[in-house]
């Protein structure tokens, strides 16, 4: 746990012109100034995520657990803040500072994302195989056998048919077009994966299904996770650590049986009680 | 094979031109004083879509290709590239419009009067057997007295009349937002390739040449829900304004180089501003029409089309490349017809994928 | 009726015709890029070949000699009503002989005879923008083409594959050129785009409708975009000859025959044709 592949530090997302009062810290009405109506979604958030673990971050719809997540794939502009990654110029260089052009390589080769809803993730009137191939080509690949090749192995990771990789997702359930998201996110060996609520809306069954694809890629793709969810049964599931937010901030964090067992703060108490 | 035999497009073409004019030809001949002077509407309607001020020219258009609006427009926009710009004029001051029509659907009693004009709103659309051939000299003495001429030109012109805008008022009031002055040189849609966002300059000069059946259409769906904008007619103006040009010697003076007659109109929509004080505060907002001639409905589809553009959405009327891209009356016209010539060669090659995909 | 008086030589004012030359010139300064410009009304159709004809007016010179050709036929109608536009606008001299010609105007079609350094050839353009089949908006190709931003195009390519094990564009095959920009050749078909490459002649491409100008300058890199390992292929004519000069390795028009009902092909160039058979004779 001594290796962070990814530091974030200060993230704060804004959306709207700030006044006196909120910027010198005034209380917020949830996550919104009461004076002029500025929106922090995220606010002065730190985050560490170490080689090979998943983290999970809960937390209420509005809580920012998604925008941090977005922000970190470059989805959204970020207004203040600084972030390192591993595998990109040894950790030395800020990834929000970079060019378009960087972006969309640490986009392509260091990171992959999930979406919850698969109509951000995919193109929904391509075929399943064009979508993962989308990925492969964006990094560089030129090679139409060889692209194949890696669209079978990926398809056999999160156990598609190789009958079905020429049908678009849209003809796909729930749980299989997240199944192609993941295997699309994966497809250039990426360092870190970033999973958004990718088991909300579907069936307990299907669910069961996808957290158990994910626990299996993390052994076999030695990759580190970031998982955000509201639904505290997935978070113990498969986090070894998780954080709360909550109005766009960081309440607690730690290891995950102590957050869920023994929560210290009283939102977090709040959340566990309710839900158990 | 017909048209595209190895040989003989020559004389196929030249045939096709006499067959033209045999399909012109009548026993009554019309001149081009009688066009422009019955077909005053039409002649406006042409001069808009061509961005062309020639009555005369128009006339000869209409004349030339059996009334055919698209290839008069054709006419006047290829005849227009063979001229060299000698002059940018002034920004023409439509406060000073010497005017024949002017109606508010938003106050009853506006200063200066509302003005009904020339119209054909209050009309019984029936047909009126009474301008039958034959029978129109009959009509005719019926209600013109015995000096028909200075009667009817006393009719029309009227008194000079001039008066303020409405939406100054407003602009008073501060109802709706007053607009700094902005002197930047605008964008010339007619030398220029239009790139977006585009700045409102090249909007409403694509307006103001834009097909009016798309450009009503663009309207409409805005009005019936496919976007939000269902305005208030603030004022529509229709008359006559000086054009000038800046004066070469002393730029500063400017000399009148004649009149046209335009249509005007200022639509208003209820709108959110930021301002310093309040996060979102609830104002009007206008949308603009100005058109050649008298043209109420293009001018009031461009001044809807305009407002449309102001507000986010995802509606057609609210996408500024799907509306700015899609209305010219000559590119829609050209691109359609384009597919009347030959295309055997791609057609061929079509042919071979098909074939090739059959075969795997 | 196109008089001195009322019009000037080549029809277009000088100041448009020069700024169309400097927009021509910006396209030859970078190969493959579109060069927007404030493309002029004609008395010809815009979508029926008013970019090739506003870069020819623009270039010509009373010395020149023109040659006109749509679907590579000298005598098809729209290639005699340019031809006759230009002729009446200019008076310079129109030739079928492209080796005579210093500048020929073309749809859908290059040449089958190799064009020379000192000739040019101007081709209509129908839709310049090669993405607009995975983008429709402009300001988002726009976009693509400054950040060579063309996984999108490369996506359509694998699609194709996958579904048909075939690439389904036919005509207007999408090159790279000097591996930065991505190019529409204009609707020639895959048989002549070999010709782009590393040429001896300057291409010109106008799309008067969509108002862009592109170029191709002798001895460029230009290339069909495929995969590594899935060769580009060319429509297939194997095994066919021109049944009035005998010619194979041409592209050819498939015809049938009115008499027989037999499919029997024709070359696609007749100017080449016919001055194969005046050398046969």
């Amino acid at each position: 746990m001594e290796n962070p592949v990814l530091n974030i530090n200060h993230l704060t997302v804004r959306y709207g012109k700030t006044c006196e009062y909120c910027r010198n810290g005034g209380e917020l009405d949830k996550n919104t100034c009461p004076h002029c109506k500025t929106v922090w979604a995220c606010n002065d958030v730190n985050v560490s995520l170490y080689e090979g673990e998943i983290l999970g971050i809960v937390g209420e719809s509005g809580s920012g657990k998604s925008t941090l997540m977005k922000s970190l794939y470059f989805d959204f502009d970020i207004t203040e803040g600084e972030g390192y990654l591993k595998n990109f110029e040894d950790g030395k260089s800020d990834i929000f500072a970079q060019s378009l052009q960087q972006k969309k390589y640490i986009k392509n080769h260091i990171m992959g994302m999930v979406y919850q809803n698969p109509m951000l993730g995919l193109r929904m009137d391509y075929s399943g195989a064009g979508n993962i191939a989308e990925k492969l080509i964006a990094a560089g690949h030129r090679s139409y056998d060889g692209m194949n090749e890696r669209v079978v192995e990926l398809l056999d990771a999160v156990e598609i048919l190789q009958s079905r990789k020429k049908e678009p997702p849209k003809n796909f359930s729930g749980g299989m077009q997240q199944r192609v998201q993941i295997s699309k996110a994966l497809a250039n060996n990426p360092a870190i994966l970033l999973l958004d609520e990718v088991t909300t809306g579907l069936d307990l069954s299907v669910q069961a299904k996808v957290l158990e694809l994910i626990r299996k890629i993390r052994q076999e793709f030695h990759i580190s996770i970031m998982l955000v969810s509201h639904d505290l049964a997935v978070i113990r599931m498969l986090a070894d650590r998780t954080i709360v937010m909550l109005d766009g901030k960081i309440i607690e964090q730690g290891l995950t049986d102590q957050i869920l067992d023994d929560p210290q703060m009283p939102y977090t108490q709040q959340l566990v009680h309710s839900l158990l | 094979m017909a048209y595209v035999a190895v040989t003989g497009g020559k004389e196929a073409i030249e045939q096709s031109l006499k067959l033209l004019e045999i399909f012109r030809q009548s026993d009554e001949e019309l001149s081009v004083k009688c066009i422009r002077e019955n077909m005053g509407l039409l002649i406006d309607k042409i001069m808009s879509e061509a961005g062309f001020y020639s009555e005369e020219y128009a006339a000869l258009a209409l004349k030339q290709c059996e009334g055919s609006v698209e290839e008069a427009v054709f006419l006047l926009r290829a005849y227009r590239s063979t001229l060299p710009r000698n002059y940018y004029s002034n920004a023409i001051d439509t406060a000073d419009m010497r005017l024949i029509r002017r109606i508010s659907a938003a106050f009853k009693d506006i200063p200066g009067g509302q003005i009904l004009g020339p119209t054909y709103d209050y009309s019984h659309r029936l047909l009126d057997f009474s301008l039958e051939d034959g029978q129109e000299q009959e009509k005719a003495s019926d209600t013109i007295t015995d000096e028909p001429e200075k009667a009817i030109s006393e009719e029309i012109s009227g008194e000079d009349i001039r008066c303020q805008r409405v939406t100054d008022l407003l602009k008073a009031e501060h109802v709706l937002a007053d607009v700094p002055p902005d002197d930047t040189p605008p964008f010339d849609v007619t030398s220029n390739l239009i790139t977006f966002p585009a700045p409102r300059s090249a909007r409403l000069q694509t307006f103001a040449r834009s097909d009016a059946g798309f450009l009503g259409g663009v309207a409409y769906s805005s009005m019936r829900g496919y976007g939000a904008v269902h305005p208030t007619v603030s004022e529509l103006r229709c008359g006559y304004v000086e054009v000038c040009v800046p004066y070469v010697m002393d730029e500063d003076e400017e000399i009148c180089i004649g009149e046209i007659l335009v249509t005007e109109v200022e639509a208003l929509v209820p709108s959110h501003t930021e301002t310093e004080e309040e996060f979102d505060k609830m104002t009007l907002s206008g949308g603009y029409g100005l058109i050649f001639g008298r043209n109420e409905n293009k001018a009031i589809a461009m001044s809807i089309a305009d407002a449309s553009l102001e507000k986010p959405g995802d509606t057609p009327s609210q996408d500024e490349e799907f509306v700015l891209t899609h209305g010219d009356c000559l590119e829609m016209s050209g691109f359609i017809s384009h597919l009347k010539l030959p295309h055997y060669v791609t057609f061929q090659s079509k042919l071979d994928r098909v074939r090739t995909k059959e075969e795997v | 009726m196109i008089d001195e008086k009322h019009y000037n030589f080549a029809f277009l004012d000088e100041g448009s015709k020069r700024e169309i030359r400097r927009s021509i010139l910006k396209a030859v300064a970078i190969p493959g890029y579109q060069v927007p410009f404030g493309s002029r009304e004609l008395p010809i159709g815009r979508g029926w070949g008013t970019g090739g004809i506003q870069i020819t007016l623009s270039i010509i010179g009373r010395e020149d000699v023109l040659k006109v050709i749509d679907q590579g036929s000298d005598e098809s109608v729209n290639a005699v009503n340019i031809k006759k536009l230009v002729e009446e606008c200019t008076g310079v001299e129109i030739t079928t002989d492209s080796e005579k010609a210093s500048v020929i105007q073309s749809r859908h079609r290059i040449p089958e005879i190799p064009m020379r350094n000192d000739q040019i050839l101007v081709l209509q353009v129908p839709t310049p923008e090669p993405l607009r089949i995975v983008e429709p908006r402009e300001a988002v190709t726009k976009q693509m083409h400054a950040e060579a931003e063309y996984s999108g195009m490369w996506l359509s390519l694998y699609e194709d594959l996958t579904q048909y094990g075939e690439i389904s564009i036919s005509s207007e095959y999408p090159v790279m050129v000097e591996n930065r920009y991505v190019m529409n050749p204009s609707p020639i078909p895959r048989y002549d785009n070999q010709k782009l490459k590393d040429s001896e002649t300057l291409y010109l491409f106008g799309a008067g409708r969509e108002k862009k100008i592109y170029a191709i300058p002798p001895h460029t890199e230009v290339v069909s975009m495929c995969f590594d390992d899935v060769p580009f292929r060319t429509e297939n004519f194997e095994g066919k000859h021109c049944r009035l000069c005998g010619a194979t390795g041409v592209y050819l028009d498939e015809i049938i025959d009115e008499k027989t009902g037999e499919k029997v092909y024709e070359c696609s160039d007749t100017g080449f044709c016919s001055g194969r058979r005046e050398r046969i004779s």
